[in-house]
């Protein structure tokens, strides 16, 4: 199966499963739990199911295009359903069946890990979902989103796509990998890795990043007055961005580092807490949404 | 109906596999606690585990709790009935609480006083119908961490999935979230199905058909067997680490094992890069042939049956492949760093924020380490790989393995600091200066390595110390009191006589110099010495000292630290002897009346009038030279004997003379010579803390 039928698979199977299907942000991001489409919406009461594609950039991974496994960027598929349904591990090991991976024919695993997104004040208890000892899906139970207690809770299952695929394709290279006929992973983005990491590691402009992410700060935290938090997240993931570069570039010491988690926590916090009390003003819609058509 | 079998099954999403055992076990006691509590006898207990469920199979469960008879008291006869011996209002009211009626009532004396007082019959009540009640201890198992899931209130370890609760064939209700509990239990994830459990005592042999073996020790044995298996008929040694089994054992139901192979090439990256890989990541076994050496092949265990196992075996070495290929990789290019370039790289690196840069800690090691060779007079040869091992000691936390393996620490500074050409004592002392990283772990064997370890380790401490930085009940994030356990360990093993006072001058006074010093010094060396002591107790403790003796020994700052425990274990070893009790009074005696001294006065021998006080006099100039002549030698037992001899002079003295006379200058001059000798007698330790049984 080529990377862009799996998607396709797995995009169909969590439409199947009542999940709005969404496209990925399009501002950068280190992770899909990143995107307002998880962090934001995983905030409340509200249900909310959704499953998208996400690129994942993570300069500090950057290899030239040259290791066969670390990549700049790379693609998470990232579903996110609220309250977490009581059989969601029976659906996700259906949809690797979908993929093609018969459970019984392999050594499925959920082996304990715990995560932790110290710049998003969020965390969460789950596994690492282990396909013949490869780590292919993260499995998480978010407990608190934006220093916010998740009630209910959020399951986020996040496919690592390179993975599974070079599972699928039994492919050692990441870039041998087939999207469709004829465009092998490589073809589509050996320019985009080498250049982007050369671009870390070598060409960024220190003092130019350092300046935005204060002008970015000073941004979010101005829409977060103005009560416009959508837009003020979109600076919390631009600060986040430029905080990866400057840190694969070897910018920030770790004292310096802690202090830059910190504010990015501390606006991703607000957001949280201007999130809820916005969805809070309007009554929370899709709760009424929700009560209103199991009424019918 | 005879007693039936109780059977009480959890089943949960997989449970972290650290978690396993530890719940197994609280379920079992808390069920039994619970049966004890509510008077139903039982028989023996079975208890089960694996990552999807906790078990507890309970023997013989009697069908009815035991009868209960009680006695309860009222108010006292003479509240209790009027002049006339009619029962009053409080006597009525006590039976109706009681809901007894006052016919029932009866007089019993206490304490000479008559009272009221009802027995009441409890009949035991069917225990089906009481089972119910278990509910809560199902819900109040504890686990290190809990979670919730959907929008259920409850916290727990992970979702539940099912209840089974089953007396004989009888279900017992129970309901938990909106799990009700049923006699459907589930097998295998993938290999078994749901399974009606016709009764309580066939709950093993029904999960065995769905490829679940539920019962840990008999899984864990299966592994071991298949593992040594696998190892006899491919001529191989597979050495079986004890926690890894543990944990692979709570991640399967049902265990088969397989090996796999690895690319011989990667051999040439160091054993414990591959090992860790292996161990700490995959969960694999590592393979050795006889000598030890490490082969190119791995066993692991798949939680499944024989079938396809060709799928899991390639599954796993390409997973392996790619992380023995980054292993490599990363090992490639730290043999490209220089040592000394790595050091200078410390310098950006921050170790604490008050504490400066790592490139920092290694001067202060530097010079620590140097003060420590000086004092343990260490060869010039000696001092020479100590400077040179200081230097290095942390270079290789700059390393692509540090970084990516932390576990390696030390050991990757060993690896390479032997490739740069560096001597082996050197290499050697880098590794070592870690040890011991836990309690039971040896200390470092080479002298060069055990005072890089204690340098490192007690500068991290009264550094920590200095700038506030103590540990306070359960919170020890920095670990101070695992390193000064070390350091204390180190020092035993070693034999070094170094008083620890001086060593923590040597490192305040250069903490000082540094400007790293926040808290008053004086302070911070006395809570130093204090926390030291506290390890050193922990250390007596284990060796089965007296509670008693420890605390006599310790009265006071600790110094040198051999000589504490030497003498604690030769007062053990005579506590027991007749002799010693007679000279403990004696002692207790003399430092007891002591204190009574307001005013230090010199011994004025013209003012003596008795004989004894001549006696005391000389023998205890006498026992001061003994003792300073048997402290020169190292002679504990001498040591002891010269104090000892003043036993009879003492209790002489005492039976002759009155200490607290009514003239001024008698007394002050005997309270002095009390003084002289209570200081003697204190200084090898405070005898006034040994108890005696009487």
């Amino acid at each position: 199966m080529n990377v862009q039928d799996m998607i396709l698979t797995l995009q169909s199977f969590w439409a199947e499963q009542k999940c709005i299907v969404m496209q990925p942000y399009d501002v950068e991001k280190g992770a899909g739990t990143m995107n307002p489409m998880t962090f934001l919406k995983s905030i409340g009461p509200e249900p909310w199911d959704v499953a998208y594609v996400e690129p994942s950039r993570r300069p500090a991974d950057g290899r030239y295009g040259e290791n066969p496994n670390r990549l700049y960027q790379h693609h998470q598929f990232q579903v996110i359903m609220k309250p977490s349904p009581v059989d969601i591990q029976d659906l996700y090991l259906e949809s690797l069946k979908r993929l093609g991976i018969d459970p019984e024919k392999h050594d499925i695993r959920f082996v304990e890990d715990n995560w932790e997104a110290p710049t998003l004040a969020a965390w969460g208890l789950g596994w690492e979902v282990w396909l013949d000892g490869m780590e292919i899906t993260q499995f998480t139970y978010f407990q608190q989103v934006g220093g916010l207690d998740a009630s209910p809770v959020s399951v986020e299952i996040t496919y690592g796509i390179e993975r599974l695929a070079s599972y699928i394709q039994d492919k050692e290279n990441v870039f041998d990998l087939e999207w469709v006929d004829g465009f092998t992973y490589g073809d589509i983005f050996t320019q985009n890795e080498y250049e982007q990491s050369k671009y870390t590691f070598e060409v960024s402009d220190s003092s130019m990043l350092f300046h935005l992410f204060s002008t970015y700060e000073e941004e979010a935290n101005r829409s977060l007055d103005e009560g416009l938090v959508i837009p003020a997240y979109d600076y919390v993931l631009k600060c986040s961005h430029v905080f990866n570069l400057l840190d694969a570039r070897g910018a920030i010491s770790v004292t310096e580092r802690t202090g830059y988690i910190g504010r990015v926590r501390n606006m991703a916090r607000k957001c949280a807490k201007l999130y809820y009390e916005e969805r809070e003003r309007l009554g929370f819609p899709l709760l009424k949404q929700k009560e209103g058509s199991s009424d019918e | 109906m005879s007693n039936r079998s109780f059977l009480l099954e959890i089943g949960l999403e997989e449970m972290p596999a650290r978690f396993v055992d530890d719940a197994m076990h609280q379920l079992a006691d808390r069920v039994t606690t619970w049966l004890g509590e509510h008077r139903i006898s039982y028989g023996d207990v079975e208890k089960y585990a694996t990552p999807r469920r906790l078990a507890v199979k309970v023997l013989e469960v009697a069908e009815y709790q035991e009868d209960l008879q009680e006695e309860a008291r009222g108010p006292a006869k003479k509240i209790a009935q009027d002049e006339n011996g009619e029962w009053t209002k409080a006597a009525q009211g006590f039976a109706k609480g009681q809901g007894v009626s006052v016919d029932e009532l009866y007089f019993k004396e206490v304490k000479g006083e008559s009272y009221v007082f009802v027995t009441k019959d409890f009949k035991g009540k069917e225990t089906s119908a009481l089972l119910s009640g278990l509910k809560s201890v199902v819900e109040q198992l504890t686990f290190p961490k809990n979670m919730k899931w959907n929008a259920y209130d409850l916290r727990y370890v992970r979702p539940i999935h099912w209840l089974v609760s089953l007396y004989g064939e009888e279900v017992i209700p129970m309901e938990i979230t909106d799990i009700s509990a049923s006699n459907v239990t589930r097998g295998h994830r993938f290999l078994g199905g749901p399974s009606e459990i016709g009764h309580a005592d066939e709950y093993e042999t029904k999960l065995l058909q769905e490829f679940v073996i539920p019962e840990p020790n008999e899984r864990k044995e299966a592994i071991r067997q298949q593992v040594g298996e696998i190892a006899s008929r491919e001529g191989w040694y597979v050495p079986i680490d004890e926690g890894l089994l543990n944990e692979v054992n709570q991640l399967v139901e049902y265990p088969t094992a397989l090996y796999g192979h690895f690319d011989e090439s990667f051999l040439r990256v160091p054993d414990d890069v591959l090992v860790t890989s292996m161990k700490e990541h995959q969960r694999y076994f590592p393979v050795h042939d006889d000598n030890g050496d490490l082969l190119p092949y791995f066993i692991t265990v798949r939680n499944g049956d024989h079938r396809h196992l060709e799928n899991v075996q390639k599954g796993n070495e390409k997973v392996l492949r790619a992380r023995l290929a980054d292993a490599e990789f990363f090992y490639n290019e730290d043999l490209k760093i220089r040592p000394d370039d790595a050091v200078n790289r410390l310098e950006s690196i921050v170790y604490h924020e008050e504490l400066g840069t790592l490139g920092d800690k290694v001067r202060r090691l530097r010079t620590i380490s140097e003060q420590l060779a000086d004092r343990l007079q260490l060869s010039s040869e000696e001092k020479q790989h100590l400077e040179r091992a200081a230097h290095l000691s942390k270079f290789d936390l700059v390393t692509n393995m540090v970084d990516e393996f932390t576990e390696l620490e030390g050991r990757m500074g060993e690896e390479y600091a032997l490739k740069a050409g560096e001597a082996p004592e050197v290499a050697k002392a880098i590794v070592e200066h870690y040890s011991p990283k836990q309690a039971k772990d040896p200390v470092p064997k080479s002298t060069i390595g055990a005072v890089l370890s204690v340098a490192d380790k007690l500068d991290t401490v009264i550094a920590s110390f200095g700038i506030g930085v103590v540990p306070t009940g359960s919170q020890d994030p920095h670990g101070l009191r695992r390193q000064t356990a070390g350091v204390v360990q180190i020092l035993l093993e070693q034999s070094w006589q170094i008083d620890v006072r001086d060593v923590t001058n040597d490192i305040l006074e250069q903490l000082a110099s540094r400007q790293l010093l926040k808290q008053e010094r004086e302070e911070v060396a006395e809570t130093v010495n204090e926390f030291i002591k506290q390890r050193v107790k922990n250390v007596l403790q284990e060796r089965g000292v007296r509670y008693d003796l420890i605390s006599a020994v310790l009265n006071g700052p600790i110094g040198r630290i051999d000589r504490v425990i030497e003498k604690a274990e030769f007062l053990q070893k005579r506590v027991e002897e007749e002799q010693f009790k007679s000279t403990v009074e004696a002692f207790s005696r003399v430092t007891n009346i002591s204190k009574k001294s307001s005013h230090l006065v010199d011994v004025d021998s013209s003012l003596f009038t008795e004989e004894q006080e001549h006696v005391l006099h000389e023998k205890v100039q006498k026992v001061e030279q003994d003792i300073s002549q048997a402290k020169e030698d190292a002679d504990l037992e001498g040591e002891f004997a010269a104090l000892e001899s003043l036993t009879p002079v003492i209790h002489d003295y005492f039976d002759h003379i009155m200490v607290m006379t009514d003239e001024k200058r008698q007394r002050d001059n005997r309270l002095a010579q009390m003084t002289s000798c209570a200081s003697l007698i204190t200084s090898f330790a405070d005898f006034q803390a040994i108890v005696f049984s009487s």
